[in-house]
């Protein structure tokens, strides 16, 4: 079975076979990774270019070092968040790229749909690397990854998602995928940051954590913005941290088991505390790990010959 | 001048000859003959009045890129309508009697033939602040007064429009939003925008400015007109309103019955427009309200757009849809072809009830009235191809979509202005 997109765009029309070939595929490159010799030539003779509208450092370098494991020739463009209104436009830019052979485009940008609009218009494979407040799918599907590494399966799990829904394109995507994989999906948030008709979704949403983690099998933080505070969302970092942060006292309400999981960056203290952040429960560290694993996956996936587009 | 209309079909009056004279109608009889007339067969046509709109954007002066009065014109005139009222946000804006008369001038001089009655700012610069000179405008022609797609977050400036228009005859047309409710959202805030990952807008904020507009008309006792209702929740507070006297009216547009927010799924920035589409509950509402006289009018807010402002992210994609070209087919599929309404009632919501509010004599087939006319063909299926439109305006989410009801020829004053070939 050959992986059946063109483009990595959502979670959302990603079957349960895809998802698993990725898994799979990235567990032979998690073996890769652990050897001496860090280098493959899957990706021999194709380009593979970062195309990063938002400032990012673990995405961004997770590729980048993907790509180069894997013997791509690889290369960056970093476009300020203003050219997204005043330089040259998204179209033009995706044109350029294509024309000069580029076999993958990974983008990241601050709008929702723009990876979208970018792959019904270039010739290379779109990989969506977060958009605006809509997904992260390959976030996702190194979660997805480091879960099942530690749980050995997804189907019945139960995982709880606890932070800035509303804004977090990780939860989005996370949401998607692991409701395809058969996992439960509970999510916490103050109101204010939950989206609405969110459980038409499939998912369970509550407004106390101690609620959303009984018997979790994952408790994943997910990263407070302050501009959302700024924002009017709610009153303070430190009432928020109070009621909705993720700490070992409300981790007692989860499996004894649990993983604790964030993608990072984490602000330490507001949405998650170090102790819980550093606990031997925690493999928010060994997530980066699989963020490359899966990424050199999905590049391989989408430049493999023959692969058929839809 | 003559025109002997032959062998069409008047919705209400069934088969029917129509006799114009000095831009008139003169006679409507079975079976007319005038030696003198100059003969238009109508032959397997309905011949309906021409459509008034009530709310359009030009776009011209200033923004010409999108759409000007002389493509406008030809557009309106193809789509089926006799008279536009094109609003305010222009480059300059509408604040003044020069601008005003500017536009006047040039669809006299250079447009279609369509009648164009401008609408003039409500507050200098649309900015909300002051109230624009809205006497001297009104004195050079406009027809109403409207901040339209700047929505007025001050009650006491809108207030002070009311009662100051009054005195000219001005009625405020309110593009209803709170902005704060808003809250840079994109599209109508619902499952489709969750799924999505699109930042919603509450149908609070259009509902909150609605309800706020009927408490300022009742109080006052001031006539106020709702532009582009789009929610069930306001059709429901203007059947309320209206049910207590109020002096309110209210339009809709074609793309609030014809699409729906699963539109949006694909991110296809021709969906974008303010209000937001929204849902089929909302449409089924929006229709009732059409039937039963709470929606008084179906308006276009034709709102061109330049190709590069609408191939751009979803959050940068200026908002509005081209209307003239497709409104006619679209009110028919939604209102007449779904049994909702007859013929002749449709004739009601686009021309003669949006007449009846600029108190123009037109917007119906009757001896005395302006004989600005179309010739339709009610059942023509025909797919909507943007490529093929005479606005500049290309942006529409129905591009590709199949229709029935087809207007075949506009006349104004009883000169044929557009032939559908």
């Amino acid at each position: 079975m050959a992986f059946k997109h063109k483009d990595l765009l959502s979670l959302r029309d990603v079957e349960r076979e895809e998802i698993e070939m990725i898994l799979s595929t990235a567990a032979s490159m998690r073996q890769l990774l652990d050897s001496p010799t860090k280098k493959t030539a899957h990706l021999q003779g194709k380009s593979i270019v970062t195309l990063f509208y938002e400032n990012s450092t673990r995405t961004r370098m997770s590729f980048e070092l993907a790509s180069k494991y894997m013997s791509a020739a690889a290369a960056n463009i970093s476009a300020s968040a203003s050219s997204v209104q005043k330089g040259e436009t998204l179209l033009d830019t995706g044109r350029t790229l294509d024309r000069m052979g580029t076999d993958v485009i990974i983008i990241r940008h601050p709008m929702s749909g723009a990876p979208h609009l970018l792959a019904q218009h270039v010739n290379a494979a779109v990989i969506n690397a977060g958009d605006g407040i809509n997904e992260h799918p390959t976030q996702a599907l190194l979660d997805m990854f480091t879960i099942k590494r530690h749980k050995g399966r997804l189907d019945g799990l139960k995982v709880a998602i606890v932070g800035d829904v509303l804004h977090s394109r990780v939860a989005r995507s996370n949401i998607f995928g692991l409701h395809t994989m058969g996992a439960e999906v509970a999510l916490c948030a103050p109101p204010t940051l939950m989206p609405a008709q969110m459980e038409e979704l499939g998912v369970k949403t509550y407004t106390r954590v101690e609620e959303a983690v009984e018997g979790a099998d994952v408790v994943m933080g997910l990263r407070i913005q302050k501009e959302r505070q700024e924002e009017g969302n709610f009153p303070s970092l430190r009432e928020y941290s109070e009621f909705f942060g993720i700490n070992e006292e409300r981790m007692k309400y989860a499996k004894p088991d649990a993983l604790i999981m964030h993608p990072g960056p984490i602000n330490r203290g507001v949405e998650i505390t170090s102790d819980a952040a550093d606990c031997e429960q925690s493999v928010i560290n060994e997530q980066v790990t699989s963020g490359v694993a899966v990424r050199m996956a999905l590049l391989y996936l989408l430049t493999r010959k023959g692969v058929q587009s839809v | 001048m003559k025109l002997l209309v032959k062998n069409g079909i008047l919705p209400g009056r069934g088969a029917c000859d129509m006799l114009v004279e000095d831009g008139r109608i003169a006679k409507i009889e079975p079976n007319l003959e005038d030696a003198d007339a100059q003969v238009v067969d109508a032959q397997g046509r309905c011949v309906l009045p021409g459509m008034v709109d009530l709310h359009c954007h030009l776009r011209d002066p200033g923004l010409e890129y999108k759409e000007d009065i002389v493509s406008g014109t030809r557009a309106a005139a193809a789509g089926g309508f006799t008279t536009v009222c094109c609003m305010a946000n222009t480059d300059p804006v509408n604040d003044n009697a020069v601008v005003t008369g500017y536009i006047l001038n040039k669809a006299k001089t250079e447009g279609s033939g369509v009648h164009v009655y401008p609408i003039g700012a409500v507050s200098k610069g649309l900015k909300g602040e002051t109230m624009a000179e809205i006497g001297e405008m009104a004195r050079a022609g406009i027809v109403a007064i409207s901040d339209d797609g700047k929505p007025i977050m001050n009650a006491q400036l809108l207030r002070r429009a009311m009662e100051y228009g009054a005195a000219f005859g001005m009625t405020v047309f309110d593009h209803c939003e709170d902005i704060h409710l808003v809250n840079k959202g994109v599209m109508n805030e619902g499952y489709n925008s969750t799924l999505l990952g699109l930042r919603g807008t509450t149908r609070a904020a259009e509902e909150v400015q609605i309800a706020r507009d009927a408490i300022l008309a009742e109080t006052l006792n001031l006539p106020i007109h709702i532009c582009h209702v789009s929610t069930a929740g306001g059709v429901r507070i203007i059947r309320e309103a209206k049910a207590r006297g109020v002096k309110i009216t209210a339009e809709t547009a074609p793309h609030y019955l014809a699409g729906t927010d699963d539109m949006v799924l694909s991110y296809n920035a021709a969906t974008k427009v303010n209000p937001p589409l929204r849902l089929t509950e909302d449409q089924d509402a929006l229709i009732e309200g059409l039937c039963d006289g709470t929606i008084d009018a179906i308006a276009t807010d034709h709102a061109p757009h330049h190709r590069d402002e609408k191939e751009v992210e979803y959050n940068l994609a200026l908002s509005g849809i081209s209307g003239f070209e497709t409104a006619f087919a679209l009110g028919m599929e939604a209102l007449v072809h779904a049994h909702h309404m007859s013929l002749e009632d449709y004739v009601k919501v686009v021309s003669t009830n949006p007449a009846r509010i600029l108190g123009k004599n037109c917007g119906e087939l009757a001896v005395g009235k302006d004989a600005d006319f179309l010739l339709v063909d009610p059942n023509e299926e025909w797919c909507i191809d943007s490529r093929k439109f005479l606005s500049k305006g290309k942006n529409t989410p129905f591009h590709g979509t199949m229709v029935h009801g087809r207007v075949k020829a506009t006349f104004v004053g009883g000169k044929c202005i557009y032939r559908d070939e």
